[in-house]
């Protein structure tokens, strides 16, 4: 090992940036803002060299950095990321700047802890995508669980112990049974080794218990129904940072956990249980956004949403079996995994947004029901812009982000079965019903009541931060080569281990 | 069996000696210092216990298994090990009583010298070679202990606990005793290096008749169920310093008298054993850990908390392997580091006339003070098992061990009970941080020392959760 490699940069500085805070403390508050910015501006900033200097042409682990950590269990402390990870690191970095900036004036108790807790997140979700090492990976999955506890705890809103001890216990149970699967595989072979995970052979009652394992962990955190239940309390009670941080990168690992984990690993199960896990997300679809559609409380609604459309990553990721084996083509399987990738990165950008915009507006009035607004475009006009742009986004609208990942998905369901893709089609109609019929409500008609006509439109800061997001989004749906290009040869590695058997001959 | 006992012979047993000669020195100390008692005794204390640990260190500390006084006695670097880490635990105990003992007109001569007795006590086992040893090292220890659980003579709720914890203890020793004898019986030897040649195969009747005996006595030391009466009552009516002291370098003695006990001397008939230990284990586990829910006093909630750790703890010895008794190991000095500081915190948020006992004392406590309320998060985290803190790896290290002879049963309960446990861990946590406090005195900090030491603990806590590797490969060393 030469020095400090980038990842370890991008893990450690947020981490350290966040104890300096803490040094800091509340008395010094106004330095601390700033310092909280650059470091998370400087982390995203270094980022940036991640995608400038990653080879496109090989499905390779890059960046790669390896140090001894834990001999006595043959745990390294091993970095790396390819195609899958890149872009989640990345979409870390970027996310946490305007969560910083959306801070900077609405938090007012313990402010350098808030900005403390963020920037410690970070480096630890940086960590998470970039551990390669399994022991380290779930050394990083589960400390990420004390600052989000603290972040919904501390600053959440009227019930936010009930949400946060329900978030906490609900991950952490998913989570210990992917530990006991690690071990088990770490005494088969000598390592934790995400790479040597991927070349065991295990026979199929092993792969059975270790996809279950693994479908606990990853399930409960992306959320699939029927365990997504403490994702609409957590979400409503977090303050607007968490819920932001939630939604657009917590979620993503159940997603990512999936792609690097339970389907390469155990490619048999995944193959056998694969209708499973294509009806319960075909539920999360279907069912949750009708859930959606009834919701009174716009958090909740954007909550809802976010199941329905994480929904669309475990399908596109599991029709890979079924388009393999009804046509037999790679490139075709990769369709749905390049779909649920793209909508990975697509709703960390819309749901960040969206969830921005609600607490743009919670500022100001301190509500999040729907019916406390009407007409709120009257008096926010520049607001009202990006709401609706978000809005068309989150449901799907071609020239958004939100377009490219559904439609990939639609598209490889076709190839694989008809009515898969005319469930998944549904959500076309149900997102923008319940997307629109947001925007309806609390965007356009006629000023509703006094408090909206107090209403003032966004200042400079929130301008800069939902500008950003706007740009991404627009950026991602009008042009997602470069992203499709990065994660090319990984998804096709991906469709390779796949669909190849680790059964024992 | 004769042998000629010279100096250099009994040199590895020097920390016992030392011990025994310096509990003398400060008995003596304090009888004659009148008034001055008060200051000089807990620092001569501290300076006996510092002491002890560099001669510990520089002359005795053997590399080899030494066993002397007719096979009595045995030096190995286990026993240096358990050694210096009493030491260290009881000075640590010791510095954070300080300030609570004198606000309570506790602070006596005879305190001191009990822990130290207890101390001597948790040497004699730590290097037991034979039954009697045993025998005689676990009495020292208790009855020691028992005094101390009494030693605020004017509460009722403190000689009720002690009257409860003697007479359970009484029975648990007389079992320890009997089951010693029956195996002297079946096995004609008191010596456990004889008994781990004599006693293999399939035990006779006799025999696991006083393996049973054996194992509750064992079972009564660690507090496992369905021998934990005594935990709750004793942890909850002690005083705070006297808890923190029980629930901390005993459970070394605890380990040793399971480790020599079980794995050492009958470790050729484990299968009459690793049985019973598992019942024992699991029930532990699963009674601590639901029944912790239900508390509203914190010392009670530890206790509970202690009740479901030697599940984990006991878990390691049912492995049954040399990796099982390294996870136990590790598993005991990790928890024993995180209790300290537990306790610790509960006797810095006392103050004269007040107990910080109940949870709802806790209450705010971020707001009325910062670091105490992140030292206690940062191990309440730890006992819950959560990473980057070094409960994780002690309970990783158990997982392993049992996966690795093939009880996936004990690994999936052990795992479920681990999330219960959090609910009542994260509790805490959530009175400190997320309520309002309702005592809104805000007191100057006091105590600088002791919080510096406190916090050194929670540290130590976090630096041995993100680098477990020297403490692990030490554990795995001094007992190979």
């Amino acid at each position: 090992m030469q020095g400090i490699g980038l990842l370890s940069l991008l893990i450690w500085l947020p981490i350290a940036g966040g104890v300096a805070l803490l040094a800091l403390g509340d008395a010094r508050i106004q330095i601390g803002r700033w310092l909280a910015l650059a470091v998370s501006l400087a982390t995203f900033v270094a980022s940036l060299s991640l995608y400038t200097g990653f080879d496109v042409t090989t499905s390779a682990f890059q960046f790669d950095e390896r140090a001894p950590w834990i001999p006595a269990f043959d745990a390294t402390y091993h970095l790396g990321v390819d195609g899958i990870s890149m872009p989640l690191v990345l979409l870390t970095t970027f996310i946490t700047v305007p969560v910083v900036i959306a801070g900077w004036k609405v938090i007012e108790q313990r402010a350098a802890q808030y900005f403390a807790a963020f920037l410690i997140m970070e480096g630890l979700m940086v960590g998470v995508f970039s551990a390669l090492d399994s022991l380290l990976f779930y050394f990083f999955w589960e400390a990420m669980l004390i600052p989000m506890f603290l972040i919904i705890g501390i600053w959440g809103g009227p019930r936010r112990v009930y949400a946060t001890i329900k978030f906490f216990l609900y991950t952490f149970l998913g989570s210990v049974f992917m530990l006991i699967a690690l071990i088990y595989m770490y005494l088969k072979t000598g390592s934790y080794e995400v790479t040597a995970f991927h070349a065991l052979p295990l026979s199929r009652t092993e792969q059975f218990w270790i996809f279950l394992a693994f479908f606990a962990a990853f399930a409960v955190k992306i959320p699939m129904f029927p365990v997504h239940t403490w994702l609409p309390d957590a979400h409503v009670e977090a303050p607007t940072g968490g819920s932001v941080v939630l939604a657009a990168i917590m979620l993503k690992m159940g997603g990512y956990g999936f792609l690097r984990f339970a389907l390469p690993i155990a490619p048999d199960a995944s193959r056998e249980l694969d209708t499973l896990v294509i009806i319960l997300s075909l539920v999360a679809v279907v069912y949750i956004g009708l859930v959606a559609l009834v919701q009174s409380d716009m958090k909740k609604l954007i909550a809802y949403s976010s199941i329905a459309h994480m929904g669309f990553v475990t399908l596109g990721a599991f029709l890979a079996f079924d388009i393999h084996a009804a046509t037999g083509d790679l490139r075709g399987a990769g369709m749905g995994l390049d779909g649920a990738m793209v909508q990975m990165i697509s709703h960390g950008l819309v749901s960040g947004a969206m969830f921005l915009c609600v607490g743009v507006m919670y500022d100001r009035l301190h509500s999040r029901e729907i019916s406390a607004y009407g007409g709120v475009i009257n008096r926010m006009p520049i607001f009202g812009a990006f709401m609706v742009l978000f809005a068309m986004a989150n449901s799907g609208l071609p020239g958004t982000s939100g377009f490219v990942g559904e439609f990939l998905v639609i598209l490889a369901s076709f190839k694989a079965n008809f009515w898969y893709a005319f469930l998944a089609a549904t959500t076309l109609v149900l997102g923008a019903a319940y997307t629109l019929w947001l925007v309806k409500r609390v965007i356009f008609g006629p000023v509703a009541n006094d408090h909206v006509a107090e209403l003032t439109d966004l200042d400079g800061r929130e301008f800069l931060i939902l500008g950003v997001l706007a740009i991404g989004v627009l950026a991602l749906g009008l042009w997602p080569a470069p992203l499709l290009e990065v994660m090319q040869p990984s998804i096709h590695h991906l469709v390779e281990q796949i669909v190849a058997t680790k059964l024992p001959v | 069996m004769q042998s000629n006992i010279t100096l250099q012979s009994i040199l590895p047993a020097l920390p016992e000696i030392y011990l025994a000669a310096a509990i003398c020195v400060v008995l003596l100390v304090d009888v004659f210092a009148g008034a001055a008692a008060r200051r000089i005794t807990p620092t001569l204390t501290l300076f006996v216990i510092a002491f002890g640990v560099a001669l510990t260190t520089f002359v005795v500390a053997a590399p080899t298994r030494e066993v002397l006084f007719s096979g009595m006695y045995v030096a190995d670097p286990l026993a240096t090990f358990l050694k210096l880490l009493g030491f260290l635990f009881t000075g640590v105990a010791l510095l954070y009583s300080r300030s609570y003992l004198e606000a309570r007109g506790l602070l006596k001569g005879e305190y001191y010298v009990l822990v130290l007795t207890a101390l001597l006590g948790i040497f004699v086992i730590a290097s037991a070679g034979s039954l009697l040893t045993i025998y005689i090292g676990v009495e020292l220890l208790a009855l020691s202990l028992y005094a101390l659980v009494a030693f605020d003579r004017d509460s009722g709720i403190a000689a009720e606990s002690a009257m409860k914890y003697f007479v359970l203890g009484a029975i648990a020793s007389g079992c320890l005793l009997y089951g010693m004898s029956l195996v002297y019986g079946m096995s004609g030897s008191l010596l456990l290096g004889d008994l781990a040649v004599r006693l293999h195969g399939e035990p006779s009747i006799g025999l696991v008749m006083g393996i049973v005996f054996l194992v509750v006595g064992v079972a009564f030391k660690f507090g496992a169920v369905p021998f934990h009466m005594w935990v709750p009552d004793v942890y909850q009516g002690a005083p705070s310093s006297v808890t923190l002291f029980v629930a901390s370098a005993p459970k070394l003695a605890s380990f040793a008298v399971a480790f020599r006990l079980l794995a050492g001397g009958l470790g050729n008939v484990a299968p009459a054993w690793t049985q019973m230990l598992a019942i024992v284990a699991v029930a532990s586990l699963v009674l601590g850990n639901v029944i912790a829910i239900a508390q509203t006093n914190l010392k009670r909630m530890l206790a509970y908390s202690a009740i479901g750790n030697v599940g984990f703890i006991l878990l390691g010895f049912v492995a049954g392997t040399e990796r099982g008794y390294e996870a136990a190991l590790y598993y005991t000095v990790a928890y024993v580091i995180m209790t300290l500081g537990a306790f610790g915190v509960i006797l810095l948020a006392s103050r004269a006339g007040f107990e910080a006992e109940r949870l709802d004392d806790y209450q705010g406590l971020h707001a009325r003070d910062p670091l105490l309320a992140l030292i206690m998060m940062a191990l309440m985290f730890s006992t819950a098992g959560i990473p980057p803190f070094v409960g994780f790896w002690a309970k990783l290290q158990i997982f392993q061990a049992l996966w690795l002879v093939g009880q996936t049963w004990l690994v999936v309960i052990a795992a479920a009970v681990s999330v219960i446990g959090v609910f009542y861990y994260l509790r805490v946590v959530k009175l400190m941080y997320f309520d309002a406090p309702t005592d809104q005195s805000v007191r100057a900090p006091s105590n600088a020392g002791v919080r510096v030491a406190l916090a050194c603990n929670a540290a130590a806590v976090l630096a041995l959760g993100l680098f477990p590797e020297g403490l692990l490969s030490l554990c795995a060393k001094v007992l190979s």
